[in-house]
């Protein structure tokens, strides 16, 4: 199938600008509508414009996680390699989400009020959650770079399972806040199990096709 | 000037003798204290006559003195930022799915501890009592607030009405169930239908209305028409909207949040900042139509009527009955 096998130049020059171009419109959809632009087209931010800020880059920090963590079962269903070129993309996508919602929070929900954030931060469970996520994203934005990969070694691989931490939390985050519909996120917590749970499927159907192979060799 | 005094002479009859008590107490508050006065006088008492189109003009309303003098919210997002989990969990649900929403013809039921019980329809419930506007600061339990100009009625002149007992200590009140026209009923979010509660002291509480309108015209559906109730000391989930039952009780009614989650929404709910909600604080709120950059402000104790309300509470651990 030619899809399997697209050469590296499509893939860097052709692909990658695209879904990097996708990634950009839910950013620049928030902007245009703190602007209050293209409004009959894409809406606006409503009565509570900060609330609604916070909430759409929080879905879409949330969705990102999601969409990198379906990379490599992906990879793996539809046999196409070039696939896990693609997560480090969307991961660092994840965590710019992630950041502007944290920055909405911090700079126009609560106005750099130091007090009521460390309060916030300290007894209020989906907060707390919410910022070891934050933590956790920066730690592998940040060890991102080829030259971070080669220096921790081993050390980059346990760092960026971190992802699996952050997505269960991110749900988690979501679930605790809202009032009582909690349809969205469970939704969001089916599609995180779903996920989560193909690779443990993968790892069963790979230790038994290797168990089937040593039998064949041994009989 | 001798047409004057012949309107006065062929008027003889004392506001008091055709007004309830409390609404002639009101009026003669309104002449000592505000320049609405001359509002009261060009309007006399009349009997309220709700029309049935969208957005119709209320006739007759008179202002309050109990209204705050805050600059009030648009008619724009008082109208499309709300809950009324009947119509859709989501702040714009209401405004969208509660169009079609029919709130004529209406009728209430008032039953339990009072002398007159029975089914009442909308209008008769209604005419015996003069709309009054009452601007009032809402605060909703998930921390942000508006300013809303309401129309309506005071609860306590309508309970005299129905003469309750002394047994009646607490009133219930019930939202129409019809999931038909309800969507938001169609999925077990809350237990349908909706219930709220006071105690009869707060019921009578002079702060406390039924409202029926909103800027002047009639209420809109997704507000809670045709008839909501109006309690601005208190978390706006307890001013329960589209009422179809009003219930005199010697017991504590259950209340559907409160049974939601008994551990987060208690049945007083007055506005408090020092008793946050277990999973957010109470102590600020945001509010809404300042704009981006518009800080949070503090929430008051009792929303700010602490001085008309804070007596009802004397005694009563808040923190316990919060």
């Amino acid at each position: 199938m030619a899809l399997r096998q697209l050469s590296i130049v499509t893939i860097r020059r052709g692909i990658k600008p695209i879904v990097f171009v996708i990634c950009l419109i839910p950013l620049s959809i928030a902007i245009a509508r703190i602007f209050g632009l293209f409004e009959s087209y894409i809406g606006g931010l409503g009565a509570n414009p900060v609330e609604s800020l916070m909430d759409y880059l929080g879905q879409w920090g949330l969705r990102f996680i999601l969409i990198a963590l379906l990379v490599s079962p992906l990879q793996k269903l539809m046999r196409i390699a070039w696939l896990g070129q693609f997560r480090r993309m969307l991961g660092l996508f994840a965590f710019t989400y992630v950041l502007s919602h944290f920055l909405v929070y911090l700079l126009l929900d609560q106005g750099l009020a130091l007090q009521y954030i460390i309060e916030d931060v300290l007894e209020r469970p989906f907060i707390t959650l919410g910022m070891i996520s934050l933590t956790l994203l920066t730690a592998m934005a940040v060890t991102s770079t080829n030259g971070m990969r080669r220096r921790l070694k081993a050390n980059w691989q346990r760092i960026h399972y971190g992802t699996y931490v952050v997505a269960i939390l991110g749900v988690w985050h979501y679930w605790w806040q809202v009032k009582s519909d909690i349809a969205e996120p469970a939704i969001y917590a089916l599609i995180t199990f779903l996920l989560l749970g193909s690779r443990v499927v993968f790892k069963i159907l790979q230790k038994r096709k290797r168990q089937a192979s040593a039998k064949d060799q041994n009989g | 000037m001798t047409k004057r005094n012949t309107n006065v002479g062929s008027n003889k009859i004392l506001p008091s003798e055709i007004t309830p008590h409390s609404t002639y107490l009101n009026r003669r508050e309104l002449l000592r204290v505000s320049a609405a006065a001359t509002a009261a006088i060009a309007f006399p008492t009349q009997a309220a006559v709700l029309p049935t189109e969208r957005r119709a003009k209320l006739d007759g309303v008179i202002e309050s003195p109990l209204s705050t003098d805050a600059a009030t919210n648009s008619y724009d997002a008082i109208t499309n930022y709300n809950n009324f989990y009947e119509f859709g969990t989501g702040k714009a649900d209401p405004a969208e799915n509660a169009q079609d929403f029919q709130t004529r013809p209406w009728s209430l039921s008032v039953s339990g501890e009072a002398e007159h019980t029975g089914t009442f329809n909308l209008e008769d419930f209604i005419s015996p009592h003069t709309l009054e506007e009452r601007i009032y600061r809402l605060r909703c339990v998930e921390a942000w607030s508006m300013v809303v100009p309401w129309v309506g009625i005071p609860l306590a002149d309508v309970i005299k009405r129905y003469n309750p007992t002394s047994n009646a200590k607490y009133v219930g009140f019930e939202t129409l169930d019809d999931p038909e026209q309800m969507p938001g009923q169609r999925r077990r979010v809350l237990k349908w239908p909706y219930r709220e509660g006071l105690t009869i002291a707060e019921a009578m509480h002079p702060l406390t209305i039924l409202a029926v309108g909103l800027y002047g015209e009639l209420l809109p559906n997704q507000n809670g028409a045709p008839l909501r109730l109006v309690v601005p000391w208190k978390y706006g989930f307890k001013s329960i909207k589209s009422i179809v039952g009003i219930d005199f009780s010697s017991r504590q009614p259950n209340t559907s949040w409160n049974i939601s989650a008994p551990r987060e929404y208690g049945f007083y709910a007055n506005v408090n900042p020092e008793v946050s909600h277990p999973r957010w604080s109470q102590a600020r709120e945001r509010p809404i139509g300042e704009g981006f950059f518009a800080p949070k402000k503090d929430t008051l104790m009792f929303n700010g009527y602490a001085d008309q309300v804070a007596d009802l509470y004397s005694g009563l651990n808040l923190r316990r009955n919060f």
